[in-house]
């Protein structure tokens, strides 16, 4: 009898039927929120500094912008990581209807569209250094190199999640299945996440 | 996806003994009781650190302590009474007692919560080891003001050593809040309706949704400060174009909250002895639980009270100086509700309850004065003076160390299964509130005669004298009440009177198991049907507070290695961090062997995982 009293309590207490980690995930990601919330604040207050002491105060903010083309690199990447968000879907598709080798494939996808932004990125800094432009010597890229520098550090930190997803899904295909999708959900959730907050730094070291 | 608890339960846990079973447990109760000495500990170091600084100052034109000295000891005084005295015992408290008061078996994620506390303890030896390794302990100030932490004014490697000690202290407490959060919203007995669970547990709810909003900014901030420090970044410098407003504007929109976060667990317990030792229901439930959700919101509001000498312009210093007397109202509320709990109570005057009112009397005049700095005109009249000393220690020593002294007593019996000393107890509240006021009250005093904070000495003769003299003997007074309080706890767990399950007559959930609690806390479920399930129980009828389910199997992680491997991992990372600019050639091996620990953490933890889903 009290089982059936339990069950008529969840009913009206949707809270207590969650799922234990998304929910500690959306938390998380929650904070991270606030997290990069600072970071773009900081770039928005300090980007436009023109150091008074520093002998490299010559370079303006719109000087440096040229550095970037007409953003035609970071474009593309931006393009790519979004389209890693669409794969992500399919891939818990995948794992949600099944298929192992739709699961993987798209994981896979997954991972490589994240590799690729993050060369992008390497050589985009490689270049803007190269051209003089460092953490040190200006605060556009000071900020310029924390914020973005902070954004490929979570993207290198997912791909190195869902890459050891994959290896676990290959060794361990029992554990990935249509009842169990939780861990796959899991590092989608922190993906869109990074995928989203780029849609933000674009906009605002990038665009404006 | 719900996982078969049943097939599980057969699988007997492995129990470890000795010292191994306290480095290996995941057992909510054993971490808070872990936490809890911890932070006492340092509550004592820190403690130590302000008898110094009393002493230097007891006498005008003192030598006893060099400027830098001074400056290292009222750094680290107000660091380690922030972070890792009275935040970990609050977060201790939480630890022990939230799953308890809502029925559950453990933490959401007992693994995580061992991790909480193990990076508690390296993030303290991280900062404690500046003395040793650093060349020098951190000496800008717990605020950390911007330019006084570059190079240029702090030569030492000290507040390197604090930046990654917060950092590691910043993921515990980000970790904790999550497992909190998550605890309150997912494991709540059956019919433990947000409305019906006990003010501690609301507070724990709003304290941990204020940390991990407010712990990211500060995260930045100090980040940033470890780049201008070791990578020629200039944010904070003036000289190069850098804005020190802006490590103020993100640190004080952590710290603010931060007050909160600290003082909100205090609130918590307070609602819970108050209603106990009046034996009464607490009045106005409803407005005790949202008033502090309503000071949580506002607690990201007021950032800039801080800042109010910083020329933000008048626009600015009106909002904040409004929406810090606004703060005043949710708390003003809370006083009232004590007050009306108390009032034609049949009060009885334990230690816990003489705790709770000396925590309410010395709260209101913190408070008062705090509504007087809000107020931005008179705050430019005492800023930076001792004024704000004797205010930010009327509501954290005499609001949340009365409170948390108080829950000490309140939960001893629970913990340990004995009472602690009444007689000793009342000598020990006794000497407290007088030490306490005849240290802080004078300084009130001294501000308002112009003696300004974090001075190292001064001249004789300017009418200081006394008042610092006075303040000094209260200091000693502190630490005797202190002391009376390791006795009585040492005395009391050695031959403390048994307590039984429920030794106050208490109505919450809690008091219905053993005590100590076994691992799994309680033998059966509970369905709660009301705020307060055991008196309902006992005075209302059988089965109108609470009724019972036998029908439970609980189910617990087995201990695990992982947390602190992962964590001595992230150790050995801030040790790694320290080296990566000056000398690369230690600092990039340590930070790959570091990365190597957290990885073998890490995946052991993923293992564990696979074979029982509770991280």
């Amino acid at each position: 009898m009290a089982q059936a009293v339990v069950r008529d309590i969840d009913k009206n207490d949707p809270g207590r039927g969650l799922d234990l980690r998304k929910l500690g995930m959306w938390t998380f990601l929650g904070s991270e929120v606030f997290f990069f919330g600072a970071l773009v604040v900081t770039h928005l207050s300090m980007r436009g500094v023109v150091a008074p002491s520093s002998s490299k105060a010559n370079y303006d903010v719109a000087a440096v912008r040229n550095l970037f083309g007409d953003n035609v690199l970071t474009s593309i990447l931006a393009f790519i990581l979004l389209t890693s968000s669409l794969t992500m879907v399919l891939a818990l598709d995948g794992v949600k209807t099944n298929n192992q080798k739709r699961f993987r494939f798209w994981l896979g996808a997954t991972i490589a569209c994240g590799l690729v932004f993050l060369g992008g990125q390497v050589y985009e800094f490689y270049h803007i250094v190269h051209e003089g432009v460092t953490i040190k010597n200006m605060m556009f890229g000071s900020t310029f190199f924390f914020v973005t520098g902070f954004h490929g550090t979570h993207v290198a930190v997912g791909v190195v999640w869902l890459t050891s997803l994959l290896v676990s899904a290959i060794r361990h295909p029992e554990r990935y299945n249509a009842g169990n999708y939780m861990a796959v959900e899991l590092g989608g959730l922190y993906w869109h996440f990074v995928d989203l907050v780029w849609v933000l730094i674009f906009t605002v070291i990038y665009l404006i | 996806m719900a996982t078969d608890v049943s097939t599980l339960h057969h699988a007997p846990a492995k129990q470890r003994r000795g010292w191994l079973e306290w480095i290996t447990t995941v057992d909510h109760k054993k971490i808070g009781i872990m936490y809890a000495v911890t932070a006492f500990l340092f509550f004592v170091i820190g403690g130590l650190e302000a008898l110094l600084i009393r002493l230097q100052l007891g006498t005008p034109q003192n030598t006893l302590l060099t400027p830098e000295a001074y400056n290292q000891v009222f750094t680290m005084h107000g660091t380690t009474m922030v972070f890792m005295a009275i935040m970990p015992v609050n977060a201790g408290f939480m630890n022990y007692f939230v799953p308890l008061m809502i029925g559950a078996g453990d933490m959401a994620y007992p693994r995580m919560n061992a991790m909480s506390y193990w990076l508690l303890l390296f993030g303290g030896i991280v900062m404690y080891s500046s003395f040793v390794f650093g060349g020098g302990a951190p000496d800008a100030g717990w605020f950390a003001y911007a330019p006084l932490t570059s190079t240029t004014y702090s030569v030492t490697r000290g507040m390197d050593y604090w930046v990654l000690g917060l950092q590691l202290l910043g993921v515990s407490s980000l970790a904790g809040s999550v497992n909190i959060i998550v605890t309150i919203i997912r494991l709540r007995a059956p019919g433990m309706r947000f409305n019906r669970m006990p003010l501690f547990v609301w507070m724990s709810f709003v304290t941990s949704f204020l940390l991990i909003f407010a712990l990211p900014s500060i995260t930045v901030g100090i980040t940033l400060l470890f780049f201008d420090r070791n990578f020629g970044t200039n944010f904070f410098l003036p000289a190069a174009g850098g804005d020190p407003l802006l490590w103020q504007h993100l640190f004080w929109f952590f710290g603010h909250p931060e007050v909160y976060i600290m003082i909100l667990p205090a609130f918590g317990v307070v609602s819970e002895m108050l209603p106990v030792f009046s034996r009464k229901p607490i009045f106005g439930y409803e407005f005790v639980a949202y008033s502090g959700v309503a000071i949580g919101v506002l607690g990201f509001t007021v950032w800039a009270h801080h800042m109010f000498a910083t020329n933000l312009g008048v626009i600015a210093d009106t909002f904040f100086a409004a929406a810090s007397m606004l703060i005043s109202v949710p708390t003003g509320v809370k006083i009232f509700n004590w007050l009306a709990t108390l009032w034609r109570g049949e009060l009885r005057f334990k230690t816990p309850m003489l705790f709770s009112l000396g925590f309410i009397a010395m709260f209101v005049i913190g408070g008062i004065s705090g509504v007087s700095l809000a107020a931005a005109p008179f705050d430019l009249q005492v800023t930076d003076s001792y004024f704000v000393v004797a205010h930010f220690h009327y509501v954290l020593f005499g609001g949340a160390v009365f409170a948390l002294f108080g829950a000490s007593y309140y939960w001893f019996p629970k913990i340990t299964g004995k009472m602690m000393s009444e007689r000793i107890g009342k000598w020990h509240f006794w000497i407290l509130m007088l030490g306490f006021n005849l240290t802080f009250f004078p300084q009130h005093m001294l501000g308002l005669q112009g003696m300004p904070r974090r001075v190292w000495t001064y001249q004789q003769n300017q009418g200081w004298d006394f008042y610092n003299l006075l303040s000094t003997i209260g200091a000693f007074c502190i630490a005797l009440g202190t002391l009376v309080f390791i006795v009585n706890f040492i005395i009391s767990l050695r031959k403390g009177a048994p307590a039984g399950n429920d030794p106050w007559d208490a109505a919450t959930l809690e008091w219905a198991t053993t005590s100590p609690p076994p691992a799994h806390n309680f033998d059966v479920e509970y369905i709660v049907h009301s705020r307060r399930p055991l008196w309902d129980n006992k005075y209302s009828g059988e089965g109108r507070g609470m009724t019972i389910n036998y029908d439970f199997h609980p189910h617990l992680p087995p201990p695990s290695f992982a947390p602190i491997i992962f964590s001595f991992g992230l150790f050995v990372l801030a040790y790694g961090m320290l080296n990566l600019a000056s000398a690369p050639l230690i600092g990039i091996p340590l930070i790959l062997v570091a990365l190597a620990i957290a990885f073998v953490g890490m995946n052991r933890w993923v293992g564990e995982i696979a074979q029982d889903p509770v991280l």
